[in-house]
């Protein structure tokens, strides 16, 4: 290791973000208007009020489970690409339990939509695992085919059997009783006053998701296995680590944490099933792992960011002649910059330190 | 249905397979040599915008052309620095290329033309490919079953059509009949025993990258200047995985990539013709059909039918011996 952790850690994805953000700058330069301008209405149209707060936090619950999603997979070497797909079968998952009784009170219907959620998004990842696990199809290629299958299948069943009488293709609203309380009651409750916005207690899902996924990847036994086995294929069957049972897991896993966003997008917002439940949500959660190292911290982190983000580039619209699309290209460069052109930035820093560790340290003893 | 009907298929499925088949090639070029592209999709994208904004603005549809072919070349330089030169993940970087694609075109749109993201409808004449008749159409149009499907079905598409299909044999000539083929191929089976040959693995590399972004520009030119009549955003809707998977569905060979795009192409026509098909008694869905592509894709990958076996040394950077 030519780099101190601190360094590979925060500074490597700090210079990445630096670097697409100064792009960003170049084309909102280019399209005539001033970027450090439209940095600031960002950000305050972000984090600014509390109404900006709470858009940004409820992207941000969408994007920590379809970032931890693609975090656990990445512990394997696997590349779940197929976020996206999952998370709409997850939406399907919950909003059949939310459609299935007269629920009474959200706190009984949760524990099941959860379930629902997780559970049709494990499936929907399952087929592609045990493919790449046992057929030897790639993993990325069958991700990507099942996300239009996904889509193809929610249009399907919402111009058939979960259609809603009318015009739109959507299901029926959810019974009120599943309603999951929003940012503005709570907080009513302890007297602070909350602007109206769909952020809702999956927020609190989501950081209990990334604590329970340290706790597996790093204080559990199936953590390390998973975690070796990313390392090295060999040495993990050396070690007796079973790839298939590996890749199987970590991809229900995967597949369950991007369903989990069902809960967030369909029951804690738009309290029926669409067919576009995600909105991209599944590829941002890549550039999300790929930001946050693929540690929890890390994507609970980049994740509050992407959800500024997408706030922050509505509010930009609003004010300014940057649409929206900006949010979309700066992603695109976030991406590129952290994850394939990472050795660009890499190579020049790792020099630099191998330069800096040449020199002596003042005091320290001549060799 | 009648001949007239399956004519009428038959042409859209010409059509539609174009630019499928062009992509499809252009992957082909680009995973033979080891390069895995999952941008595919984001240089059709630029390439359809830059071509329509430009037929649109001087009215010439071959600098249109033009444009979108260094439009895509653009995008696959970058993909090539991203994955030959950096050796960073060539499927992270096609993931990051297809989001810029999608973004960067109604960014542009919207500042250059201001009508929400795509460019003016464009005209034969100023703007769009003209359908070609081929010679005798008029001629043979008389003749039973032979003249409808001369006239309806080959001729009267644009140059692009016949420049797509012509390219089938030609990239079947280069890549199994040259020393630049063989060499391509080797690249993506064993770099390490081309570099022992004394070629340049990262040259030829670079080269099949820009062949793919060649083709990839014409068949984004294809899909705003010729299938269309201009840039609407996100306009490739899918086509660039489409193609990928007909490349999969084609076991990575030239002719059977024809064939792919065909079956592809078909089922598009299809299912843009019924809302729903009767097929032996069961009515089956327009989406089923939508998503036959994608699920024939998977069955082929999981080798159920046959097996596609990749380039050995697909998607992974080649790092020489120090």
């Amino acid at each position: 290791m030519i780099l101190p952790k601190w360094a590979d850690v925060v500074l490597i994805p700090l210079i990445n973000l630096f670097l697409a953000l100064f792009v960003s700058g170049l084309v909102v330069l280019l399209i005539g208007e001033d970027p450090v301008n439209a940095m600031k209405i960002m950000v305050k149209g972000a984090v600014g009020s509390t109404y900006g707060w709470g858009y940004t936090l409820f992207y941000a619950t969408n994007f920590i489970f379809t970032g931890l999603a693609v975090a656990v997979a990445f512990h394997a070497r696997l590349f779940n690409i197929g976020g996206e797909g999952q998370a709409q079968l997850g939406a399907l998952g919950v909003a059949l339990v939310c459609l299935a009784l007269p629920w009474p009170h959200w706190t009984l219907v949760l524990p099941f939509s959860i379930l629902g959620g997780a559970l049709f998004g494990a499936a929907w990842a399952a087929i592609p695992a045990y493919l790449q696990a046992r057929r030897g199809s790639h993993i990325v290629i069958t991700t990507i085919m099942f996300n239009y299958i996904a889509y193809a299948l929610l249009v399907y069943l919402l111009l058939g059997a979960l259609k809603a009488p009318g015009m739109a293709p959507e299901s029926p609203r959810f019974p009120a009783g599943t309603f999951l309380p929003n940012a503005r009651d709570v907080f009513d409750m302890l007297g602070i006053n909350f602007a109206r916005s769909p952020l809702n207690v999956s927020f609190v899902l989501a950081l209990i998701a990334c604590f329970l996924i340290w706790l597996m990847l790093w204080r559990t036994r199936l953590g390390y296995e998973i975690r070796a086995y990313g390392q090295s294929e060999p040495a993990a069957i050396y070690a007796g680590i079973s790839p298939f049972r590996i890749t199987m897991i970590v991809m229900l896993i995967s597949g369950a944490l991007a369903g989990l966003m069902g809960v967030n997008a369909v029951q804690g917002e738009a309290q029926r099933l669409l067919q576009d439940n995600v909105l991209g949500a599944g590829f941002v959660g890549i550039a999300v792992a790929l930001m946050g190292r693929s540690h929890p911290v890390g994507v609970l982190i980049a994740a509050v960011l992407f959800g500024a983000l997408y706030q922050g580039g509505a509010e930009l619209e609003f004010e300014t002649n940057v649409p929206r699309e900006m949010v979309l290209v700066i992603q695109a460069l976030v991406i590129l910059f952290t994850g394939a052109l990472d050795n660009m930035v890499r190579g020049p820093v790792e020099g630099a330190f191998l330069r800096l560790g040449r020199r002596p340290a003042p005091g320290a003893a001549a060799e | 249905m009648d001949l007239n009907t399956l004519i009428q298929i038959l042409d859209s499925t010409i059509r539609l397979a174009t630019p499928l088949l062009l992509a499809c090639l252009a992957g082909l070029f680009s995973e033979r040599a080891g390069v895995f592209d999952i941008g595919l999709e984001a240089k059709m994208l630029v390439a359809a915008f830059f071509s329509a904004a430009v037929a649109a603005s001087t009215g010439s549809v071959w600098l249109g052309l033009l444009a979108g072919i260094a439009a895509s070349m653009v995008f696959a330089l970058i993909h090539g620095i991203a994955s030959i030169t950096f050796r960073g993940d060539q499927l992270i970087s096609g993931v990051a290329l297809n989001f810029l694609a999608s973004g960067m075109t109604v960014l542009i749109a919207r500042d250059w033309f201001n009508q929400g993201g795509r460019t003016p409808p464009l005209d034969y004449g100023s703007g769009r490919f003209e359908p070609i008749t081929l010679p005798y159409a008029d001629a043979l149009a008389g003749v039973p079953v032979l003249g409808p499907v001369y006239g309806g079905m080959i001729s009267g598409h644009s140059i692009l059509v016949y420049v797509a299909f012509a390219m089938v044999p030609l990239t079947w000539y280069i890549l199994f009949r040259t020393r630049f083929g063989l060499r391509l191929r080797a690249v993506g089976e064993n770099p390490g025993a081309v570099d022992t040959a004394g070629i340049s693995v990262v040259r030829l590399r670079y080269s099949a990258v820009l062949i793919a972004g060649v083709l990839c520009g014409i068949a984004g030119a294809y899909l705003a200047t010729g299938l269309a009549a201009g840039f609407v955003r996100d306009m490739t809707a899918g086509r660039g995985f489409i193609a990928l998977a007909a490349l999969i569905f084609a076991k990575w060979r030239p002719w059977y990539a024809l064939g792919a795009c065909l079956l592809f192409g078909l089922l598009d026509a299809i299912g843009n013709r019924y809302q729903s098909i009767e097929l032996l008694g069961i009515s089956v869905p327009a989406q089923l059909m939508q998503a036959l592509p994608y699920i024939l894709t998977v069955v082929i990958l999981a080798g159920f039918v046959g097996k596609a076996i990749p380039p050995r040394a697909g998607g992974e950077a080649y790092v020489k011996e120090r």
